[in-house]
């Protein structure tokens, strides 16, 4: 499909208005020996609970139906895993489905479970996501990872998916990026912050304090991404909970307006086709009639450069949410980083840059908590949680934490949730001399992307203050 | 332990049959931490899987014969009616009838252009190409889509031109019995089993 239908770019107009009521995450880790699965989605959900003074059972109540995002079965050899994680939680007879959108898991469960609310049948959802990749030796994940790439016309080469998307980063830095060293260097910086903002993070597997120049030395995984720009391979789990309005402020005196939608595109980047690029309601057709000519070798779209996917589902989330311009409607995002370039990538799909200019949205600061060209709060801050890059990336549970965190932000309890020296001690961690307080203050909505692979799905989800609600245009 | 009397599969009348070893199975082991303590075990598993290539057999099949095949959509009432794909579509993705096979041999042989590249070191379990691994994504006039496929003799480059070679001697009936070359290459500096 190139060409979109009338009814196929419908806005989605849901029954009824859905909320996020609470959430929570275990610690994130590259392996956790002294923990089985359920024991760490048990974890997220006494966070849930305790997050809106709720205990557990009072929780549980509430509860009707259970969405839950686990990509990899094979990894643990354990097929219907969720009905495992369903017996621990204590949830059966409810209704519970597994969802799997390969990176996009968490966020595809999240759309799962948000539907189910907007439609009525269930008042109170529980999306829960965790992954396991610890009980593989690396070169067998590698290569379990590569096998959702196509089995007959991909895997066989290297049984390596960062090869894979490695190609798609080569063409862009060499039509966008130009080879520049500049944009080498812009590249680093989205890891020395997503890195550095993880040492805020006590859930955080890689806080590190880093330079430029330690990103540029690291070792080359794929020319011109090296080991540094690279997303981590992780084990944990997060959830949240959703409602219908009586419900969520029988639950919470502030719960938030959750929209979610999704888009996807081929399985195989070989298989995309050319096509005209879909605009987002903050651009214009007429933007885009040089792009080939600033670019050259950038006039195919979306090639293997963009992600139609992303771009879709943004166009149906803003639409849902009212948002028209990302920069100016929103006060933070957490991005699929699942490599420095693909962050570059994702912020042209959605808007908050221009296809080809991407760079700039880090270039001028703006990304950041505190911008540190002007030392004023940035306008956009990303991935306050570290990142797929800084924090982790236990995929069923990635889609899920990146709202859970933005949720943290609105709520203005971030510093609450992250600062809290029982829970550096308990996942036996070091806070650090100089933790700062990442707060986005003031903030009112935010938006989420969970991408799977080379762009196969994509979910955007945006929370919004109630009291913050956009209008939505016709 | 080695596996003996490894498992083989043919079709008859429309069904598998199988001989021979499929899986083994292997001794657990305990995993302990530095204290002795017991944290879990092994589960060791040498399992064959067996898969078919359905309508897309005629595509690798076909690349023991040094032939490369396309697909069509031949539907003349198709919004995008004589596109042309491959990787080897059996449907058209727009009006989901059948496609037409098409040889694009020829069409390749005049040279194909490397859209876009990435050279690795790293693999994951179960590789069997020689490394770095050159990844190459081929554009051909005429095709909508962008084959993905890896360069055995020289370094990569966006816009370079590129001719298939097929591994037409002890063939593994995979993906990886198509290589490409830059145009040009001489017979004698291509891989062992493979010719032009």
């Amino acid at each position: 499909m190139i060409k979109f239908s009338k009814q196929q770019l419908k806005i989605p107009q849901m029954s009824k208005d859905v909320y996020l009521v609470t959430g929570g995450m275990s610690k994130f880790d590259r392996a956790i020996p002294e923990k089985r699965t359920e024991e760490l989605v048990i974890d997220a959900f006494l966070e849930a609970a305790e997050f809106i003074k709720k205990t557990p059972e009072e929780l549980k109540e509430y509860i009707h139906s259970c969405y839950y995002g686990h990509f990899a079965d094979h990894f643990g050899s354990q097929l219907l895993g969720e009905s495992v994680i369903h017996d621990r939680l204590g949830l059966d007879p409810l209704g519970n489905v597994g969802i799997k959108t390969g990176g996009a898991t968490g966020g595809s469960t999240i759309w799962e479970a948000y539907k189910a609310v907007a439609s009525g049948y269930s008042d109170t959802v529980l999306a829960m996501g965790w992954e396991r990749m610890d009980e593989v030796p690396t070169d067998e994940g590698n290569n379990y990872i590569a096998s959702a790439a196509d089995k007959d016309w991909e895997t066989p080469l290297g049984h390596i998916y960062t090869g894979y998307y490695a190609v798609m980063a080569q063409k862009y830095w060499q039509v966008f990026g130009k080879q520049e060293a500049s944009f080498r260097r812009t590249l680093a910086e989205i890891a020395v912050k997503n890195k550095g903002y993880a040492r805020m993070n006590p859930h955080a597997q890689s806080p590190m304090k880093i330079t430029v120049e330690d990103v540029l030395n690291s070792p080359i995984v794929a020319d011109p991404l090296r080991a540094l720009d690279c997303c981590l391979m992780s084990v944990g789990a997060s959830c949240v909970i959703l409602a219908d309005k009586k419900t969520a402020y029988e639950l919470t005196d502030n719960p938030l307006l959750i929209y979610t939608s999704a888009g996807t595109h081929t399985l195989r980047v070989a298989d995309r086709r050319d096509m005209d690029i879909p605009l987002l309601p903050n651009e214009t057709a007429d933007q885009y009639k040089d792009l080939g000519k600033r670019f050259p070798g950038g006039d195919r779209y979306p090639g293997f450069t963009g992600f139609l996917a992303a771009r879709m589902a943004a166009y149906y989330a803003y639409g849902m949410a009212g948002i028209v311009d990302p920069m100016e409607d929103l006060d933070l995002v957490e991005l699929h980083d699942a490599f420095t370039i693909s962050d570059i990538q994702t912020y042209e799909d959605i808007g908050i840059r221009p296809y080809g200019e991407g760079r700039k949205y880090v270039e001028s600061g703006e990304c950041y908590h505190t911008n540190p060209l002007t030392g004023k709060p940035g306008k956009l801050p990303a991935n306050l949680s570290g990142g797929l890059i800084g924090n982790m990336h236990a995929v069923g549970a990635t889609g899920i934490m990146q709202v859970v965190e933005i949720g943290q932000h609105i709520w203005g309890r971030w510093a609450e949730m992250h600062a809290d020296e029982a829970k550096w001690k308990r996942f036996n961690r070091t806070k650090p001399d100089d933790w700062t307080d990442l707060q986005v203050v003031g903030a009112k909505r935010a938006l989420a992307i969970s991408h799977a692979g080379v762009g196969s799905h994509v979910t955007a989800t945006v929370l919004v203050h109630p009291d913050h609600q956009l209008e939505r245009k016709s | 332990m080695t596996v003996e009397n490894r498992g083989t599969v043919k079709v008859e009348n429309g069904r598998y049959r199988v001989s021979g070893n499929f899986s083994y199975g292997y001794p657990n082991s305990p995993i302990r931490d530095e204290s002795g303590k017991l944290v879990g075990i092994t589960n060791p598993a040498d399992i064959t899987h067996i898969h078919t290539y359905g309508g897309e057999a005629p595509f690798f099949e076909s690349l023991s014969k040094q032939k490369l095949l396309g697909t069509k959509c031949a539907n003349p009432k198709c919004e995008t009616y004589g596109s042309v794909y491959i990787p080897y579509r059996i449907h058209c993705p727009d009006c989901l009838m059948r496609c037409e096979e098409i040889d694009l041999t020829e069409l390749a042989r005049k040279g194909a252009t490397v859209h876009t590249f990435m050279i690795t070191e790293r693999t994951g379990a179960f590789n069997t190409l020689k490394k770095p691994i050159r990844f190459v994504n081929v554009e051909f006039d005429g095709v909508s889509t962008i084959l993905m496929g890896y360069l055995s003799v020289g370094e990569p480059k966006m816009g370079m031109k590129v001719v298939p070679i097929f591994q037409a001697k002890n063939p593994t009936y995979t993906i990886l019995d198509l290589s490409w070359v830059p145009m040009g290459t001489d017979a004698a500096d291509l891989p062992e089993g493979f010719s032009f």
